[in-house]
């Protein structure tokens, strides 16, 4: 039998939806063919707020690689628009003259970006919020100007609006009615949520509206209808969007505010389907994701001819995406003769819900400050649960317990995936899955918008108990079934001071634990008590006994610092001396931007050391390493900062600090970033007026590209959060773990948010200030104690 | 044939560092000598059978010392590397007069 030919027209989020749940229940009955009019593969529109913010990049929001088409056996013509709809003859047209025959076709056009049609709308430096080149646009805009205008105080303007500032951009919003996000809030979490924005650095021009964008070939500013006007040099229009009809139109299918569709997702042309946000149900057309993949389903059943009762339409929620803003929205929210309230305002904690109540049943709630209980409310209202269900479940909740145990199976996790808590635990338990990436990648769930990680996570933990923490439990080493967790938490509560002491009181299988798990605890009970403790020489590897290298023939290798990779002609001829007098093996330029002498007998390494007169460099410790650095400002004709200067503060400040594994750091005075930040454990790169700190990046064994950990204005500022940065990964990554393993571990989002917060960074600082106290220069150190130099560094000849 | 031994005075009790080694040179041999934390001494060829480590470098642990170059695990007493590698060292005999530590070289 021949194959039948299903074309899609969109390949977007809700079309490539559709077809992902064809292949599910029939894999082989079709050719697929899709025409995207974008040049990429199916990617999370969503996301794009991210991307601007910078939390994640372009490459990694793709939802469909180009390979799942391709083992799909789906022909996919990215970057080609379909022009035509030939209905009678079953035939669709492309921009690039293809002509393409169908038996069923699904219309996903999504939207369109609905663009203001004010005087000088087309001038330069205006653009939507939709798509991967709008978000490119900005990103660029970001980095020749400063002051951008967004039109519209909606989820998208406002999302677009924090992306700009993260961007180092100055930000105005501007919007029509007299509070923020008028359609998803009511007034009260309106204002709280301006509040909130405008500490973070947004402005506001509420009740306004745009006569103009005034300018030459680029905007230049915005002219309002009372007649005030503000500077702008980059203008964002969110002011909403309208269904993509005009090819259903032209081809004479019914056309209402979106393409009418019904319960199967029918139009009225034979074997023409519309889903998305393109189509019209019922009267409504959606902008989220959460029912588009509902007609996804229904969709994929009725083509499939499977029976069933077809989609019924959907209660929407929304959730502001907005790192440190928790806004929830669900059902109606605005009270009205027949409905009664429950609201919780808590002016201390700055929190407040709303839930309204109808007939004795939830209709709909807004939350702010705190969003944790937006995933049960929604599903509560879908249900048209009762006031005292909600009431009861309430009470369990107070009671600490966690807020999925309280859920019913058929109660939904994801919501823009429609996934119920049910489906999760069936899944963790027939497949096995042991972690919330399994869990998205079997059912879908936090595959979306992202914020239902936390309960997947939960989930995890109610149904898989002591064995999913048995299972992911990993003990420091073969002497002890602990955890580095457990351990630390041990050495704390029982005021464990020695590592000795820690492996008699924990119980250790072996007498005096091994390699792996001396120089483990030695650190951690230093990161403890950065005073008290004092450092044991002999659980340190013999390179931070030594303070050298040890080389493979047993001489060693010498490394004096050379901040920033900045020295002088006296510096570098007392190093060329001392090679000579010792006769070094090599003198080398290491890639960390200083110099190595190697092949140093041990016995040689005080002198040496006494006659360079140079801190050492650390190039053997779990210690801060190099801070490499560009010209910068002074002398580079691209630079913006002074990046030498910026690198040597980090590395005074920061040197001889013990970490968990070595540290390295770059820094550059312009996007060319050439003291390479992007493959550093702290990368700051200054641009005009700005300096971005990434972190977690890696150039070794497993390379990894840092992520950015904040912008901010001043060389103080970055020295603050570095320093936030680096005592957080201090206290809690395990031993011998680098920065790259622990970010990914724990996620760059958690680490932004421990660090913007005021008072656990000023926290950090002064435990950071603590550590950095007791840092004596090991070298001279050493040479001041003949004890050390004795028991260390001399050999025994006998006769 | 008999084997005879000479023992070599290399130092005091006092001055060897505890839990650590100490490198040192008889003739042509280098030996490595360990002061256990249990206080007793140890006496083995300086050489891993690995990649010849220096093995008075390595991190000590109860009887056992971990080559510093690619983390072998070796017994003081008997010499042999512990599973999974395989090998030995050559271990030599130890004593304590008044304070003073001998090790027994064989006469060749
Ligand atoms: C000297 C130097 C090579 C050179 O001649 O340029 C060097 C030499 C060694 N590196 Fe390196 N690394 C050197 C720059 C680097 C760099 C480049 C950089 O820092 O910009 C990298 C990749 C960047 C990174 O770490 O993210 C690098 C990644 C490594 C790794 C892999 C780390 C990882 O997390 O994957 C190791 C192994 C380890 O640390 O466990 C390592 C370990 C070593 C050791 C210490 C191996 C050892 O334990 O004996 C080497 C000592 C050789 C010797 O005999 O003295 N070296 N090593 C560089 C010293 C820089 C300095 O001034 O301090
Ligand atoms: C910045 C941003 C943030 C968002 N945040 C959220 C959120 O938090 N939660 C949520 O639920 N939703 C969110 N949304 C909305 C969500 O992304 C959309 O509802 C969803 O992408 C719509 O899917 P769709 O397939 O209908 O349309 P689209 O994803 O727009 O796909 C349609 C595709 O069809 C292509 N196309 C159009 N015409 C043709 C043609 N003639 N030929 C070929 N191809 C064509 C288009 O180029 C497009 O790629 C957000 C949207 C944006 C822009
Ligand atoms: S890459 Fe680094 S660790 Fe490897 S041989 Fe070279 S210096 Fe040694
Ligand atoms: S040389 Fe000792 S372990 Fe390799």
């Amino acid at each position: 039998m021949e194959k039948k030919k299903l074309v899609l027209i969109g390949n977007g989020m809700a079309g490539i939806r559709a077809i992902e749940e064809i292949l599910k229940l029939l894999p082989d009955q079709f050719d697929i063919i899709v025409f995207g009019k974008e040049p990429y593969p199916n990617y999370n529109r969503i996301q794009l707020s991210k991307v601007l913010q910078g939390d994640t990049e372009i490459k990694d929001i793709t939802l469909n690689e180009w390979q799942w088409y391709e083992d799909n056996g789906i022909l996919l013509y990215p970057g080609e628009t379909v022009t035509k709809i030939d209905k009678d003859n079953q035939i669709v047209y492309t921009d690039k003259g293809k002509e393409t025959p169908y038996d069923h076709l699904i219309i996903a056009t999504g939207s369109n970006p609905f663009m203001l049609p004010l005087p000088g709308a087309d001038k330069e430096g205006v653009t939507a919020f939709r798509d991967i080149e709008d978000c490119e646009k900005m990103i660029d805009a970001s980095k020749n100007y400063k002051r951008a205008a967004v039109i519209g105080g909606g989820l998208l303007g406002l999302e677009a609006a924090r992306g700009l500032l993260n961007l180092g951009m100055e930000v105005d919003v501007i919007h029509l009615a007299d509070y923020l996000m008028e359609r998803q809030l009511d007034r009260p979490a309106g204002e709280l949520l301006q509040k909130e924005l405008e500490s973070q650095g947004m402005n506001f021009y509420l009740e306004k509206q745009t006569a103009e964008i005034t300018g030459k070939k680029r905007v230049t500013g915005l002219k309002f209808k009372d007649g005030g006007a503000i500077p702008a040099d980059l203008v964002v229009m969110a002011v909403g969007i309208k269904p993509n009809v005009a090819l259903a139109q032209e081809t004479g299918i019914e056309v209402n505010r979106g393409i009418v569709v019904s319960d199967h997702m029918e139009t009225n042309v034979p074997n023409i389907y519309a889903v998305g946000e393109c189509a019209e149900h019922n009267g409504m057309v959606y902008g989220l994701v959460a029912p588009l993949y509902e007609q996804g389903q229904a969709l994929a059943k009725h083509i499939c001819g499977m029976n069933h009762q077809g989609y019924k339409g959907s209660v929407l929620s929304t959730q502001l995406k907005v790192s440190g803003v928790d806004v929830f929205s669900t059902g109606l929210i605005n009270e009205t003769a027949e409905t009664k309230s429950i609201k919780v305002f808590d002016e201390w904690q700055n929190t407040y819900k709303k839930i309204l109540v109808k007939d004795n049943k939830l209709t709909g709630a807004v939350l702010f400050g705190n969003t944790k209980e937006g995933t049960k409310l929604k599903s509560l209202i879908t249900k048209g649960a009762n006031v005292e269900e909600y009431l009861e479940s309430q009470q369990g909740a107070d009671d600490g317990e966690s807020i999925v145990a309280s859920m019913s199976d058929d109660e939904i996790i994801c919501g823009c995936n429609g996934v119920s808590k049910g489906a999760i635990v069936d899944a963790i338990k027939v497949d096995g899955l042991s972690s919330v990436e399994e869990v998205k990648g079997a059912t879908n769930a936090s595959r979306s918008c992202g914020t239902c990680k936390n309960l997947v996570s939960e989930l995890l933990t109610e149904t898989l108990g002591d064995e999913y923490e048995a299972d992911t439990k990993e003990s420091i080493c073969a002497c002890t079934d602990l955890t580095r967790d457990e351990v630390v938490a041990e050495i704390k509560e029982k005021g464990l001071t020695h590592t000795k002491e820690v492996m008699n009181v924990l119980e250790w299988k072996t007498e005096e634990g091994c390699s792996k798990c001396k120089p483990a605890l030695n650190y951690y009970l230093g990161m403890i008590y950065p005073k008290e403790h004092e450092d044991e020489r002999e659980s340190r590897f013999v390179n931070e006994r030594l303070h050298a290298n040890i080389q493979k023939d047993g001489t060693y290798s010498v490394v004096p610092r050379m901040y920033g990779g900045v020295t002088n002609a006296e510096d570098l001829r007392t190093i060329a001396d001392v090679a000579e007098k010792y006769d070094v093996g090599m003198i080398k330029l290491t890639g960390g931007q200083r110099i190595d002498l190697l092949g140093v007998k041990k016995e040689d390494l005080p002198n040496v050391w006494k006659d360079l007169g140079m801190p050492s460099g650390y190039a053997y410790g779990k210690s801060v390493r190099t801070v490499k650095t560009c010209v910068g400002a002074e002398f580079c004709r691209f630079g913006t900062q002074d990046s030498t200067g910026m690198g040597i503060q980090l590395e005074k400040k920061f040197e001889g600090l013990n970490t968990p594994h070595k540290v390295k750091m770059g820094v550059s005075a312009c996007p060319r970033n050439c003291a390479e930040g992007g493959i550093k454990d702290v990368g700051v790169v200054g641009l005009d007026g700005v300096w971005e700190v990434y972190v977690g990046g890696n150039g070794g064994t497993e390379l990894r590209k840092a992520e950015l950990l904040v912008k901010v204005k001043s060389q103080e500022e970055v020295l603050e959060y570095t320093a936030a940065f680096l005592q957080y990964y201090r206290e809690n990554a395990s031993y011998l773990e680098r920065t790259s393993h622990y970010v990914e571990r724990v996620g760059i989002e958690h680490i932004q948010e421990v660090v913007n917060d005021e008072k656990l960074r000023k926290e950090l600082n002064e435990r950071m200030d603590e550590a950095l106290g007791i840092y004596k220069e090991p070298w001279s150190e050493v040479l001041e104690s003949e004890t050390t130099l004795k028991d260390l560094y001399e050999k025994v000849a006998t006769k | 044939m008999e084997q005879t031994v000479r023992k070599v005075f290399i130092g005091n009790y006092q001055d060897l560092p505890v839990s650590l080694g100490k490198a040192v040179v008889v003739e042509d041999k280098e030996i490595a000598v360990f002061r256990l934390s249990n206080g007793n001494v140890k006496a083995i060829e300086n050489k891993c059978p690995h990649r010849g480590g220096v093995l008075s470098e390595g991190m000590v642990s109860g009887e056992h010392v971990f080559c510093p170059l690619h983390d072998w695990k070796i017994n003081v007493s008997d010499g042999l590397v512990q599973a999974p590698d395989e090998g030995c060292v050559q271990t030599y005999k130890t004593s304590i007069e008044d304070n003073q530590v001998y090790v027994e070289i064989p006469e060749k």
